[in-house]
């Protein structure tokens, strides 16, 4: 997948883990070339953390292999493992300093107090808390401490950094402002980072490659772009960026573009993903509420498929705001992202509009069994 | 104004307490001291004097027993920790549920019978005619039978065994809130288990050992049965000596100097004992 001229850090083959009789991790297979940012992106308990943790060395897997820069990982134990991991409540010692902290694996590794202190001295700075080594960890702020943690892995020169979710207990404002920095220390240090997060978001500003994780598998590795655009199953469709999730039955058509009938309803879609689909089968239909184009009132839209609906709700979040409708022949449900334009400031509740979407915009998969769980 | 309601409140709250330390903790001891300066110079009729307290530095088999009694119960309270350790480690760390409650509960049993029977159970094990020493005759390790009560280690045996729980449990409370992330970072980093253990576990878990520590010296320190019972007459503990002054000897006033001396310098060793492990006292009430 990658160019062979980039070396490849982490692989992964067939990692399988399970508790009991829970299957946590199931056949992972990913490889991470030098210097990326690799994130790891599922609902929670969907195995991430397991996974993590037997790249750490904390848990040994069933079956499978660790690789990393082409050395097998298996039976090695984590004080020995070329990475490192920034655990999920960062895990600073609080008995030491600042200093003490970030200087905890070279003394370990039995490096001299003075190049001790000037690593350390030389990470702080790099971090942006030049001069804090003294502090004490109660000291810190959030993002602080934050950076703190980063630092001390950064500062062993880690061939793979470990993060579960670090951004987790940080409040909004400072995630978004911590999510810039993070990609940008990832990049002034040139670390690979194996990322994982909940938080779809966090996975596409920062990340080169994403991982879909899904009940323990990998359902899609791509570029943010790619997942966005082309997502290749149901469950990514729905779980990366918003979706509106149609259920219905596909009527006609086998390749390509198809009609899909739902809620009396005909529907032109594109099938998207691997499992085949005949007429007759139940599907799911995705289409973004940024697809999906606006005017007031009765309009021709000029588009595949067209849609005049009432106005239910207005969600107003500035730059995101959006509208719920119902069809107005049908009960078709839709979330319709609303253009920042004059015309629609003052759209109420029982307001007529005109929907329109094209066929490529939209994603149609043969339906989930039910235990899978519907649109998240 | 407005204060004075709560501040009633809290008054009547510390009241009960505040009495309780008074009537039986400061009056006896303010009662002691002057008991201790006062000589009797006739029927009846006494003069204030320090004579009693220099007895005790001029008169070698008192300061010396002292001695020995202090460093005993340090020795003592040092093993508690070493053995307690591991124990609280394990109830903390590595069990969940009901095995935990039932370890806990296993260190609560013996305090369930009175201390003199404890410390009875010992000596059907440890005498002449004991548990141990028949084992050992039956199983022909020792051709006749084998006195091992009335010495030191019996001792240091006992003190360790009733001090157990007031190590285990400030430490299992410590341990408790150290988090399990925190020892995997620090082997994350390059640590191994020896250096975890220094840097991470201990220092962390110091506020309960320091707590621990001096629970447990000051009740060896002052434990009288025990070393009476298995340490024997000449087992030599300064609470015997007290005992003596008050109840063989009837000698008051010399008795309460001790009880003060007892007091003064226990408190000294264990304000050292800080001072070396640079603890602070408040810290570790905390
Ligand atoms: N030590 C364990 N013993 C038993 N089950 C576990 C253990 N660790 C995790 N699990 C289970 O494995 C699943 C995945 O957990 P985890 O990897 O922590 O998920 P995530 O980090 O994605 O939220 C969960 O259902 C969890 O209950
Ligand atoms: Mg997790």
């Amino acid at each position: 997948m990658s160019s062979p001229s980039v070396p490849i850090d982490l692989q992964c083959e067939r990692l399988c883990k399970a508790f009991g009789s829970h299957q946590a991790v199931c056949d992972v297979t990913f490889e991470i070339p030098r210097g990326s940012f690799f994130s790891i992106l599922g609902p929670s308990g969907c195995g991430k953390t397991t996974l993590l943790r037997m790249l750490a060395g904390f848990l040994e897997p069933d079956a499978g292999d660790i690789r990393i820069k082409s050395r097998s990982m298996l039976g090695v134990p984590p004080n020995k493992r070329p990475l490192n991991m920034v655990f999920q409540h960062l895990a600073l010692f609080p008995m030491m300093s600042v200093g003490d902290n970030i200087g905890y694996g070279l003394r370990r590794r039995g490096v001299g107090a003075d190049e001790i202190r000037r690593r350390v001295a030389d990470v702080l700075e790099r971090v942006g808390l030049p001069g804090a080594g003294a502090k004490r960890i109660e000291q810190l702020s959030g993002g602080q401490k934050q950076r703190i943690a980063l630092a001390r892995c950064l500062v062993l020169e880690p061939a793979v950094l470990l993060l579960d979710e670090p951004l987790g207990a940080l409040d909004l404002k400072l995630r978004e402002q911590m999510k810039i920095e993070l990609k940008q220390l990832q990049q002034t240090f040139g670390t690979t980072f194996v990322y994982i997060t909940h938080d779809q978001s966090e996975a596409m500003v920062m990340s080169d490659r994403v991982a879909v994780m899904n009940h323990g598998r990998f359902e899609q590795v791509g570029t943010p772009q790619a997942l966005y655009d082309a997502p290749l199953t149901p469950f990514v469709a729905g779980f990366v960026g918003d979706s509106n999730c149609i259920d219905g039955h596909l009527a006609g058509g086998s390749q390509g573009q198809c009609i899909v009938t739902a809620q009396g309803l005909d529907l032109a879609v594109v099938l998207a993903g691997a499992s085949p689909v005949r007429a007759g089968d139940a599907v799911e239909v995705f289409v973004r509420p940024e697809s999906i184009e606006v005017a007031r009132g009765v309009h021709d839209m000029a588009s595949d498929n067209q849609l005049i609906a009432t106005v239910e709700t207005v969600l107003f979040d500035g730059a995101n705001s959006r509208i719920e409708v119902c069809g107005r022949t049908n009960r078709l449900d839709l979330l319709v992202r609303l253009p920042q334009t004059h015309e629609f400031a003052d759209l109420r509740r029982g307001d007529i509009v005109s929907l329109g979407w094209m066929s490529g915009q939209t994603q149609c998969f043969a339906a989930r069994r039910r235990e899978d769980g519907g649109n998240p | 104004m407005r204060a004075d309601g709560p501040r009633l409140a809290t008054w009547l709250l510390l009241g009960p307490a505040l009495l309780w330390l008074v009537l039986l903790i400061v009056l006896p001891h303010v009662d002691m001291l002057l008991v201790s300066l006062r000589l009797r110079a006739g029927f009846g009729q006494y003069q204030t004097s320090a004579v009693h307290y220099l007895a005790f530095f001029t008169e070698p088999l008192y300061w010396r027993t002292f001695m020995r009694t202090a460093v005993m119960s340090i020795l003592a309270t040092f093993l508690t920790l070493v053995i307690a350790f591991p124990v609280a480690w394990y109830i903390a760390k590595m069990v969940r549920g009901r095995v935990r409650s039932l370890l806990f509960l296993a260190c609560l049993v013996p305090f369930w019978v009175s201390e003199l029977v404890r410390t009875y159970g010992w000596m059907i094990l440890l005498r002449e005619t004991g548990v141990v020493s028949g084992f050992l005759q039956w199983s022909g390790l020792a051709s006749g039978p084998v006195e091992m009560l009335y010495n030191d280690v019996a001792v240091m045996v006992g003190l360790v065994y009733a001090s157990m729980l007031f190590m285990v449990v400030p430490l299992v409370t410590t341990l408790d809130s150290l988090d399990d992330s925190l020892i995997e970072a620090a082997y994350d980093l390059g640590g191994n288990a020896w250096s975890v253990l220094r840097e991470i576990v201990i220092p962390f878990a110091m506020p309960g050992i320091v707590s621990g520590c001096i629970v447990v010296f000051m009740l060896s320190l002052g434990n009288y049965l025990t070393p009476v019972l298995l340490g024997g007459k000449d087992s030599m503990w300064f609470t015997e000596q007290i005992f003596t002054q008050f109840i063989v000897r009837f000698n008051w006033e010399q008795g309460a100097a001790f009880g003060v001396l007892l007091l003064v310098l226990s408190s000294l060793i264990v304000w050292l004992g800080l001072k070396l492990t640079r603890q602070s006292f408040t810290e570790v009430m905390r």
